[in-house]
């Protein structure tokens, strides 16, 4: 497939540490992502989504981390197979990413105009003079006005940090654009801001983009593809259509039970039950039979592989779904 | 909403599971906290049990057999008016230890509470006492502590007490600080919101959070107290000769480091092991009285 | 029927080295026995502010609070003790509202201890009671906070504020650090105690479909002021200040065939520092004219028990 950009096959990660032995972070995750598409990975706290998105940049934790299985290819090339020089060119040059928190990403002493024209100078054969040019343009880019070019991070506010944040992710025009939560941390108002921003530029640059989130909605506005991964393992992956108009998977129905609904009048949300198992000590067989009301005794010895229920695209990790369901 | 959580309705034992019994076993198992407590109790049980252990008085005095090099007699060798090192070491123990500990206990004891009461309540209770207290920290330490002792005379017991005075700024800025990020967590002011007494608030839910600061500082505030009390004596504040004590004995002896070095060796070395000793058995018992270090 | 808590044009500023900062700027509201009221702004908005103000864990800058028809602002140190036994908190962050140096024991026992007059055993039974009311298993009742996960510790710090048997509870975001499985959860929960104990709460929130799941009233804040009240469906179905239109219209709807119009707002929250006349919204607002950036547009009635606060906006 040409249009691939990045293809991770069979990815797991493991933490290694003495006091609680060995963390299965990410278990055999393997995912596409076509050019100029948007990828949401939903999943909850401690599934695993930011270790992916670190193991895709090669940035797993050391020493603690280690990738125990799988390739990332980027464009057909094995990641892993590239030397730490060329890794450096790839990060921000080739693929950017966003985290949650806008200021683990700007440095508080320099302005911020400074920051994201030294990210376009490192990276791209052009003067000083240009890069500024470049970044002012950027920052116009993102809505903030060029003027305050010469003004520090702390002088903006949390959407405007963020902001500052992709005008410093997109500056060298990268291909793939991993953002973590990347309003997680705003309010409705600034977060629609954003969200909108993000898109008019993807359009404008034909970026694809990574969006990892918990939230849902922002899925439905921002993904054409959606993977949902429950303890480090992708449970269902489909179009955006498939997810949220044909849902197999029971922890993904759990997910929009758990959703209060703006436009119903329901009196009680039906939670799913229990706790995401420990990346420690994850249970044999299907990893939400724990949690799920159709649990049989199958499910708790050996679990699903990823199964297509229908032909185009459409996978699931359950034995009821795709049995009773029907598979292809 | 049943749970499975929910059948559970066994009895279950309220363990007092704070200090004590968990904080020990916890301590027992940090190698680091066990030797140096081993190491702290010999000095203690040595220096306690001097007149039993020392082989001469400590002002045994014989000019005949001055600076003798250490030797199966004197196994630290003799001073300057020959008396032996390692009988003065034990005896002057008692004093430093006693200096040490009591010194830092009042400074402690007073430095907390100004320093808690201060971050707690804020504003011009604040401002008082952490102006009052920045009056004193701008004075020298060792001035204050000659003022003190000079006006309370001489003796140990002034010199603990004028010791302990001069470092109560030190322990009040150590617990004001992290007093006052603690005061901003939102389990503060539950505690406000179930009508928790200041008393209370202080004791049960601030000063808990901030005893590593404490403890470390407790454990360096020793050796300090020590080294303090000893440049009183050495300006003739303090403990009188021929009473020995670490300090004096270390600073006395300066004067023969060249030729006759083991002389400052063993007082030295005494203090340091002692400190580093407190410092071990502090770290661990620091981590210890911790839950949220699990082992 | 009277209503059990009613608040009349409270406000609350801070001292900063700018000026004063108004947090809480001219809010009444009132709330009857067994309702809830939902609090929806953005970060900054003074909603907080407001649910400590009323709790007395703030003094207020003035205004009067009426608890069961008593003006509680201005009270003794023993009133205040009984009033507390009455109004309770929970609040956003399960890991900064607990004393991680306390068991779930000794967390949940406290404020019992405080008030006095229980046996030890009468007291171990409470909390034992307390732990089966809100869901969590007796087993954790000698474990620290650190060893829970979210959800479990949000339960505690509903047992400890259940503990006195409460009339009146503030809850400050109690689901917005939680995950959105656990985030049901814990609503369920608090739908059930408040139906079982017939508790009135505040509930308050950035979250709109969350607010809308839980409130029978919501009252929108913007910078310290409120900009419009309603019962919960009427707001959501004709919310009539271009403040919550945008707002509403911002939230991110799980549903793809769900296409609507949205607002963007230009600009940020502007400073609540010594704000100037007229309308605190009126900078991004497109439809101000001049009369908004002059006058303070007073607080209408619209509809029944509909009020808001906008120059545009006709009765």
């Amino acid at each position: 497939m040409s249009d691939t950009i990045l293809s991770i096959k069979d990815l797991s990660i493991q933490y290694v540490s003495r006091e609680i032995g060995t963390c299965r972070a990410v278990n055999n995750v393997s995912l596409d992502i076509q050019k100029g598409e948007n990828l949401g990975l939903v999943g909850e706290t401690g599934a695993g989504k930011t270790t992916i998105a670190l193991g895709i940049l090669r940035l797993t934790p050391k020493p603690q981390g280690r990738v125990t299985s799988g390739t990332v290819e980027f464009w057909g090339e094995d990641l892993y197979k590239k030397s730490e020089a060329e890794m450096r060119k790839i990060r921000g040059e080739k693929i950017s990413m966003i985290f949650q928190d806008p200021m683990t990403a700007l440095n508080p002493i320099d302005p911020v105009g400074d920051q994201i024209s030294e990210m376009i100078w490192l990276h791209e054969k052009i003067t000083k003079k240009e890069a500024a040019a470049k970044a002012a343009n950027m920052l116009e880019m993102v809505g903030i006005p060029a003027a305050r070019y010469k003004e520090y991070p702390h002088q903006f506010s949390g959407g405007m940090k963020q902001r500052v944040v992709i005008a410093m992710a997109l500056a060298c025009s990268p291909e793939l654009l991993i953002a973590d939560e990347p309003t997680t941390a705003l309010d409705v108002t600034i977060q629609a801001q954003v969200l909108d921003m993000m898109n008019g530029l993807k359009k404008e640059l034909g970026t694809s983009l990574l969006l990892i989130t918990h939230d849902l909605g922002v899925v439905a506005e921002m993904c054409d593809k959606v993977a949902i991964i429950y303890a480090g393992e992708i449970v269902e992956v489909g179009t955006t259509r498939h997810i949220f108009k044909d849902t197999r998977h029971p922890y993904t129905k759990g997910l929009f039970g758990s959703l209060p609904d703006m436009n119903s009048h329901s009196k009680r949300l039906k939670p799913i039950h229990g706790l995401m198992p420990d990346p420690a000590n994850l249970p044999q067989g299907c990893k939400f039979a724990p949690r799920c009301e159709f649990c049989t005794e199958r499910c708790t010895k050996q679990e699903q592989e990823l199964t297509a229920v229908s032909p185009d695209g459409h996978l699931v990790r359950c034995w009821r779904a795709v049995e009773e369901e029907g598979g292809v | 909403m049943k749970t499975a959580e929910q059948q559970d309705t066994a009895i279950h034992e309220i363990k007092k599971r704070s200090m004590t019994g968990e904080v020990l076993s916890r301590l027992v198992r940090n190698k680091g906290a066990v030797i140096g407590f081993i190491i702290i109790l010999i000095v203690v049980v040595a220096c306690v049990l001097a007149p039993v252990i020392a082989p001469y008085h400590y002002d045994d005095q014989d000019i005949s057999r001055k600076f003798l090099e250490p030797c199966a007699d004197f196994i630290m060798g003799t001073d300057n008016l020959g008396r032996d090192i390692f009988s003065r070491l034990l005896y002057g123990g008692r004093i430093s230890l006693q200096v040490g500990f009591i010194a830092t206990g009042i400074s402690a004891l007073f430095g907390i509470t100004l320093g808690a009461i201060s971050g707690y309540y804020g504003g011009k209770i604040d401002n008082v006492i952490m102006r009052v207290l920045d009056i004193f920290m701008a004075i020298p330490n060792l001035l204050l502590a000659i003022a003190i002792s000079a006006s309370l005379g001489t003796g140990i017991a002034s010199a603990m007490i004028a010791v302990g005075v001069s470092s109560i700024p030190q322990f009040a800025r150590i617990v004001r600080g992290p007093i006052l990020s603690v005061k901003g967590q939102e389990y503060i002011e539950a505690a406000t919101a179930i009508d928790a007494s200041d008393m209370r608030i202080i004791f049960r839910h601030l000063l808990p959070n901030v005893l590593s600061p404490i403890i470390v500082q407790i454990t360096l505030g020793v050796a300090n107290s020590i080294i303090a009390a000893a440049s009183l004596s050495f300006l003739g504040l303090g403990v009188q000769p021929p009473q020995p004590e670490w300090g004096a004995m270390l600073s006395a002896s300066r004067v023969y480091i060249v030729d006759h070095s083991y002389m400052v060796t063993f007082p030295g070395l005494a203090i340091a092991l002692l400190v580093i000793s407190l410092n071990l058995f502090g770290d661990g018992l620091r981590d210890a009285m911790d839950p949220r270090l699990k082992d | 029927m009277a209503p059990l808590l009613e608040v009349k044009n409270l406000q609350k500023y801070f001292k900063v080295p700018a000026g004063f900062l108004h947090a809480v700027d001219g809010v009444s509201f009132q709330i009857e026995e067994g309702q809830t009221l939902g609090v929806v702004g953005e970060s900054g908005c003074g909603k907080s502010t407001l649910g400590r103000v009323v709790l007395h864990l703030l003094d207020n800058t003035g205004g009067q609070i009426l608890y069961k028809g008593e003006d509680i602002t201005k009270v003794d140190h023993h009133k205040l003790s009984q009033l507390r036994r009455e109004m309770q908190i929970i609040f956003q962050d399960p890991f900064s509202s607990l004393n991680p140096r306390m068991t779930v024991y000794q967390t949940i026992a406290e404020p019992m201890q405080i008030m006095g007059g229980y046996r030890k055993e009468d007291l171990q039974n409470r909390v034992m009671a307390l732990m089966d009311t809100v869901g969590l298993a007796r087993r954790f009742v000698n474990t620290y906070p650190h060893e829970l996960d979210g959800g479990r510790r949000q339960r505690i710090g509903i047992a400890r504020a259940l503990a006195l048997n409460p009339r009146f509870i503030v809850c400050d975001e109690p689901v917005s650090a939680l995950d959105v499985s656990i985030q049901a959860q814990v609503l369920n929960l608090m739908l059930d105690i408040q139906e079982q104990m017939g508790l009135t709460y505040i509930f308050i929130t950035h979250d709109l479909s969350v607010v809308k799941y839980i409130s029978n009233h919501i009252m929108v804040m913007y910078l310290g002021q409120m900009v419009e009240m309603a019962p919960s469906d009427e707001l959501f179905a004709r919310p009539l200040h271009p403040y919550t239109q945008a707002l509403l219209s911002a939230v991110p709807v799980p549903d793809i065939d769900h296409k609507k119009e949205r607002i963007i707002l230009k600009g940020e929250l502007t400073s609540p520092i010594n704000p100037k006349p007229g309308c605190r919204f009126a900078a991004r607002c497109q439809y101000a004219t001049e009369e908004c950036f002059k006058q303070e547009p007073e607080l209408r009635q619209v509809g029944e028990n509909h009020t808001v606060k906008c120059h545009k906006v006709q009765a």
